[in-house]
This record gives structure tokens, sequence and C-alpha cells, in this order.
């Protein structure tokens, strides 16, 4: 093995999305003259990242005013609110809107084109965008500082040797590396472990967020309204609900998050949002359209007791690599985005990681945090309990003196043999798609086959023995992409990963009971190319 | 010796291409647009002649208005010498392709053109065969094997047939197919040299070419989306729905 070239920066930002990107634009505006890099590892910038999405455009108006003049390709105005409670049987009922769930002011964007539209006004500014290219591990100095990543080698095949079109991935070396992976970022897990910066915080708990994006009958769609649905499909144990975005064009951008803290063994959140969409009010919103995109990605519930420290020796975490997603409004890019201004602005000040942490804590995003913290956990009791507690501690803004604990997800799956599911009043499916292989067809994504597989188990031997009688195998059901198969290999039981499925939602990382599926990075350019997600 | 690569930007091969509500053409607003496959492979092709001492510069061509300097930029990255935009904000055919081909050629002093047998976004197949032919040179197309040998081109052809081996005097026109090799994987370092390398922009007056479109579009649609098919339970009502259906 060869030496690595190196490329030196004196900033490096892993990932571009709003928060990396907020924070390499907001460093040129300070300091013209610092060196700063943008890594990706989706072919384009906004390949991998998908929401809603509402914004808050506050951040957006500081960072760079005048953006109005000139905004996002996707960028609908909010004029309405709904809250629907849906019920079994095609039943609904208007809730009242709650104050989180105010939206006007705010817009209705596709992050993905929202992002990349963010890194056209970086390049403008000279930041290096490099998409196509995977952070795949951390590089270490001398004394153990973070000293920026290693590109991961491409064209390596699935045992592992160089192919013909091998090439070894670079060293990007900078005194202080931003890592803004979004949720479950792999390098931030393996900083977080190593540099223990979750020991004065609660674990982070998640969600799984699954999107499709509609073109409907014309008429239908109504820009700027916003609808948001809980209660069916679920069940009142499953903490989650719908959102249904109008935007121009007979577009509909409609999805599903269900927290991973779900104790039912044999739930399927994919199957779950397919029933949504088979209420009858949404049912006749989508009947006679086409699905242009659709993925799935993780998104952050823990906020503020689950935030870890965001500072170590080199580096920072930002946006949802620390998990600034604001729950009860279910917003996040207002929040990355400050995260990243700040993060930059701290670096423009004194050139070092050291004393982010602290601005970070003392600033609007934590602040915003605290003041909606018990929210989230006060549904581990059921939505009705959920509901009240959320409403008591809305009207007292959040300033009750109890803070409540957050858990993990992987230990809230409950055995097979513990558990008896519901009655969810599930009804049989019309709309497309048909499973989660014509789900994944959609995402359009794509994985070099002969290359190593990316979702790493770390005792296999797991999989076919205690999971199978314990959990039965609840990979096979959360993954939305269907990567993970029980199949019959010489009489026996054998998993199959069909990484090439893969749409980088971090699910699995998660929810996996045993925590032995670890996530890495597959060659970069790999993986979803989401359009206007 | 001078090899001239022509490259387009083409919709992305991973898109899921969606036409117009009005027919009127393919949605392209947001979709990723990239380097053409096979304009990749003949890129490819050029920088392994030239790294093995067969030519001395790679210069990679791309028509079209300023948004093609982004291939342009990846072909200097992957290892092109020179690029050169024809700009033009109009939607060139085959034939006028092939004649603003024809004058780079000529200014370049160009002895081999390598291009890609077809563009994956109208799958002409036609601008490295008329080129060849407005140039009066030889052309070996759908090639999935080059080899060099002084003034000649011994080309392996994916035919019909199977594989056809022909030998043609430089200089010619070449179109590569998929199977001619794998094109390199762009390293960090290179992007930042490309943006260094000379892009030169002409037009296409400047050329001296004359636009003359022959073809009128008229209507784009979908494919017809596919029939449910029925499951038969044996020989007797396979050969009964063939019949029904005047198969038979």
């Amino acid at each position: 093995m060869s030496e690595r070239e190196i490329m030196e920066y004196d900033v490096l930002v892993v990932g571009a999305g709003p928060a990396g990107l907020a924070c390499a634009i907001r460093l040129k505006q300070k300091k013209p003259d610092l060196m700063v890099a943008v890594i990706e590892k989706g072919a384009e910038v906004g390949a991998h990242i998908l929401s809603g999405a509402v914004i808050e455009p506050g951040p957006l108006d500081e960072l760079l005013p005048g953006w109005r003049d000139e905004p996002p390709p996707v960028c609908i105005p909010v004029t309405r609110d709904e809250i629907w409670l849906l019920r079994p049987g095609g039943k609904k009922t208007r809730l009242p809107t709650p104050p989180q769930q105010k939206n006007h002011g705010n817009y209705i964007v596709s992050l993905g084109a929202t992002c990349a539209w963010l890194a056209q006004k970086a390049e403008a500014l000279e930041v290096d965008i490099f998409p196509g290219y995977a952070a795949a591990e951390i590089r270490y100095t001398d004394d153990g500082t973070v000293g920026g990543v290693i590109v991961g080698d491409m064209g390596v095949g699935r045992d592992g040797q160089p192919k013909d079109t091998y090439m070894q991935g670079i060293e990007i070396h900078a005194p202080v590396t931003v890592i803004s992976e979004g949720v479950r970022g792999h390098l931030a897990k393996q900083l977080i472990a190593r540099f223990d910066l979750a020991a004065d915080s609660d674990p982070q708990t998640y969600g799984i967020g699954m999107k499709e994006l509609w073109r409907v009958q014309p008429g239908k769609a109504q820009p700027g309204l916003v609808q948001h649905t809980a209660g069916w499909p679920l069940d009142s144990k499953i903490y989650g609900g719908s959102f249904i975005y109008h935007l121009d064009k007979d577009r509909i951008a409609i999805g599903f998050v269900c927290g991973l803290d779900y104790a039912d063994p044999e739930f399927k959140p994919f199957e779950a949002f397919q029933q949504m969409k088979h209420h009858p009010m949404v049912k006749d919103l989508l009947e006679g359209g086409e699905i242009l995109s659709s993925g799935a990605r993780a998104i952050s519930e823990g906020g503020y007791q689950s935030l870890p420290k965001c500072e170590m020796p080199g580096a920072v975490l930002i946006g949802d690599s620390a998990g600034t997603l604001n729950v009860p409004k279910i917003k996040g890019v207002h929040q990355a985005l400050r995260s990243g201004m700040l993060a930059a602005d701290h670096l423009a000040e004194t050139g070092r990681a050291e004393g982010f942490d602290a601005k970070l804590r003392a600033s609007a995003v934590v602040k915003e945090l605290h003041t909606v913290r018990n929210i989230r956990p006060a549904f581990y009791k059921g939505f009705w309990r959920g509901f009240v507690r959320a409403a008591v501690e809305t009207v007292t803004l959040g300033k009750l003196p109890t803070t409540l604990r957050v858990h993990a997800d992987h230990g809230a799956l409950q055995k097979v043999s513990e558990y008896t599911a519901p009655e969810r009043h599930w009804v049989d499916r019309t709309l497309p798609p048909r499973d989660r292989l014509a789900s994944v067809y959609f995402a359009t994504t794509e994985h070099d086959e002969d290359q190593p597989v990316h979702l790493q188990i770390l005792e296999p031997d797991v999989c076919t023995t205690r999971c199978t009688t314990e959990y039965n195998n609840p990979c096979t059901r959360f993954c939305p992409a269907q990567v993970y198969e029980m199949v019959e290999e010489d009489g026996q039981q054998a998993l199959q990963i069909n990484a090439a499925n893969c749409v980088h939602c971090k699910t699995c990382d998660i929810k996996d009971p045993y925590q032995i599926i670890n996530w890495v990075t597959p060659e970069g350019g790999c993986g979803p190319n989401y359009q206007n997600m | 010796m001078k090899i001239l690569v022509g490259i387009k930007r083409v919709v992305d091969y991973n898109v899921r291409v969606r036409v117009l509500p009005d027919g009127s053409g393919v949605d392209t607003d947001g979709v990723k647009m990239s380097v053409n496959p096979f304009d990749e492979i003949a890129l490819e092709e050029a920088l392994r002649l030239r790294d093995a001492g067969k030519a001395d510069e790679v210069i990679v061509v791309s028509i079209g208005g300023d948004e093609v300097q982004q291939q342009l930029r990846t072909g200097l990255a992957m290892g092109a010498d020179r690029a050169v935009q024809v700009r033009t904000g109009e939607s060139l055919q085959p034939l006028s392709l092939a004649r603003t081909f024809l004058k780079l050629v000529e200014r370049e002093g160009a002895e081999l053109v390598l291009l890609g047998k077809q563009a994956i976004d109208d799958d002409n197949s036609q601008t490295a065969q008329m080129l060849a032919a407005l140039w009066s040179r030889p052309q070996a197309t759908f090639a999935s094997r080059v080899a060099l040998d002084g003034g000649t081109a011994k080309v392996t052809r994916e035919v019909d047939a199977g594989l056809e081996t022909i030998e043609v005097d430089l200089p010619a026109v070449i179109s590569v197919d998929l199977r001619l090799n794998e094109p390199r994987f762009v390293k960090l370092p290179d992007i930042m040299k490309a943006k260094r390398k000379p892009l030169d922009v002409v037009t296409l007056e400047e050329l001296g070419v004359t636009v003359e479109g022959q073809l009128e579009v008229s209507h784009y649609a979908p494919p017809a989306p596919r029939e449910k098919g029925i499951m038969v339970e044996d020989a007797a009502q396979l050969v009964a729905e063939l019949k029904n259906r005047g198969l038979l």
C-alpha cells in the first residue's frame, strides 16, 4: 500500500447538507482567505438528502440576506396548516393547530434542491465542494487529535481486492474538521465513542422518515397547504405521523415518520406509510397520480437530552450529527443552518474546535431544544398521555423543572414471545408502490455490485440463531429498501444482504436490537440519486 | 498526434426520465446531468493511447451552453490536456454536430477523433458516421478494442453477428462501445488541477458552421404501460387464450 496523496485545507466539512454548507458559506463570508472544502458522498449535492420540508427562513435571512430574490428552485410559501387525527374505518378528526405547527411565514422546500442551491452559493465564494467522494475514516494526528479524513478507496472488488480501476483514496488534512454527516453519521458514531462525547447525555433516539414525491391529477394539490396527521395507521404505542405538503406543478410531498423506539418486533414501518396513503382523505389526493421519487432517512428525535458534547480535539459536530432537530415542530433545517453558522463564527474567531460546545449550548439552537425537551419523551407512555403532557409543556413553554429521560431505541424492541400487537385495522392496498422493491426503484439508488458490502455484521452467527428466535429478524422488516432478507441456502436459513438497494437511511444501524449492524460508507458516488426530495 | 474527443452533456443514466405533460419534451428541470457514458469511455481510450505514447495531446470538446463547462472540467480532471467549448444556445442535430466537429478537427489538426457510439438521450448514433463522411476519412464504429500501429488502427467492432475486426488508415473517426474499457475514477487533486487547465470558448460563427435542422420533433410520449397478463392453468387454457386473441 503506497503512501496516500494529501490535500490540505484550513477547514474540512464532511457532508454537504444544510449544516455543512451553511458553515462553509459563513466561514468564507467571515474569512475569505480560508481554504475550505466540503466533501460529500452523494454523486451530487442533494443526492442523499431528503426531508418534508417546511423550513423557518430566519437563519437563511441571516446567512444570505436577499435570498428571497432568487430563491431555491422549489420554494412555496405556506398558506395554511391542518392537523388531522386519523381513525380506523376512514374516519378523521380535525385538531387545533398547536403553536409549534403554525407555519405562517415558513416555506415548503425540497431540501435536496435547497442544498444544491446553497452549494452554488458556496462555490461562488470559492469553497471547494467535492461530491462523489466518501470520507471513509478519520485521520488522526500523532497525538490523537482529529486531523482530517481519509477518502475511501475506489475500485475495490467485493472480495476486498483492488480491481483494474482501483484508485486509492487521498487524505485530506485540516486543523479542524466539521462533522455534518446528518443523522447517525458513521464518522460521528466513531468519534462519539472514541472521545466519549455522550458521557453526560442520554442516548440519541431516532425516527425513520419515509417520503414520496407525487405528481397528482391537476387541481388536487393546493400549493402552500401543510397537513400533518397522527393516529391511524399507528396504534397508540407507536410514535409517529404523516406529513402532506402541497407544492407547485401538481406535486405533493408526502411522508411518514415513526419513532424507532417501537416495541413490536413484527412492525413494518414501510407498510404503515403505505397504509396511511390509503386513508380516504389521502387516497383521494393521490389517486390517478404518479410517483416521481421516493426515499427514506432516519431523523434525530432525542433533542436536548441526547445532545452529545459537540467538540473534540480537532473537530466539531453540527446539525443532526449532533441531533439538533426540533421534534414537535418536526423541523431541523433552521437548527442545522444555525449550528453551522455558529461553528463558522467560532472557527473564524478562534481557529480551533475548543469552546464550540459551550457556545452551542448557550445559543438559540439549544435554547429551542430545551423548550421542547419533554415533548417527545412524554410519548413513551403512549399517545394520549403524551398528547396531554405535550400540551402542558407547550403551555408552560418548557419551563417546568423536570426533564424526562430519553431512552435508546434498540433496547425498546420486545421479543416475539413477549409482545402481542394490537389490531391496527390495516386495509388492502391499491396505490403504488406495491412493495419496498417497487419503492426502491424510485429512489434511483445505485451501487456497483462488485464492491465490499458496506453493511457490516459484527457477529453474523446471531442473525440465524438468537435473532431469529428472539425477534424473528426484524431487519427484514424495518429496512425500507429490503436490503435484508432471510433466504434458504443448502437447507439452512441465511441472511442475504442486498447492499445495492441501500438508501443510506441508517435505520438498521439504529434499530438492530443487538447493535451488531455497522453501517460504513460504500464507494463514493453510490447510493440514492434523490431529485427534488 | 492529437486526439479529439467529443463529450456530450446528457441526463445522468440513473435518472428516471419523465416526459413533460404536454409531450413537448423530457423534464430536465433540476435533473442530474453527466458526461454521456460512452463519451467517458472514448475519453478513457484517448487518455490510455496518450499515456502509452501513441499520441501527444488529448483535446476534449463539447458543444452547448456554458453549463457544458462542468462536463469539460470533468474531462480535464480525468486527464485531458485541453478543453474546447463550442458555445451555442441551440440544440444541434447530428449533421450540424458533425460539421462542427469537422471544423474543430481542421482547426486543431487532429488525426484521430474518438466519440461515444451514441448519446443516451437521443440514441441517434449518427454523428461519428457523418463526421467521417464529411471528412472523407474512414470510420470504425462500435469499437470494443482499438490498437494503433503506425499510421493505421486495428479496431474490433461489436456487430449484430458478433465481432468484426477492421483496419483503417489514420486520420479516422472511431466511435466506442461499452466493452472497450472501464473509465478511470477521478482523483480529488486532479479536480483541482483541472481548474487550471485551458478551456477555450469558440462560437459556431467563428468556426464558420451554418446550422441546418432537417428534423423537427413533433411529440414525446412515454412508452405505453404494460398490460397486466393472466396466469394460465394448463396448456389447454394457453391454447384457448391464444386462439381468443387471434394469435393462433
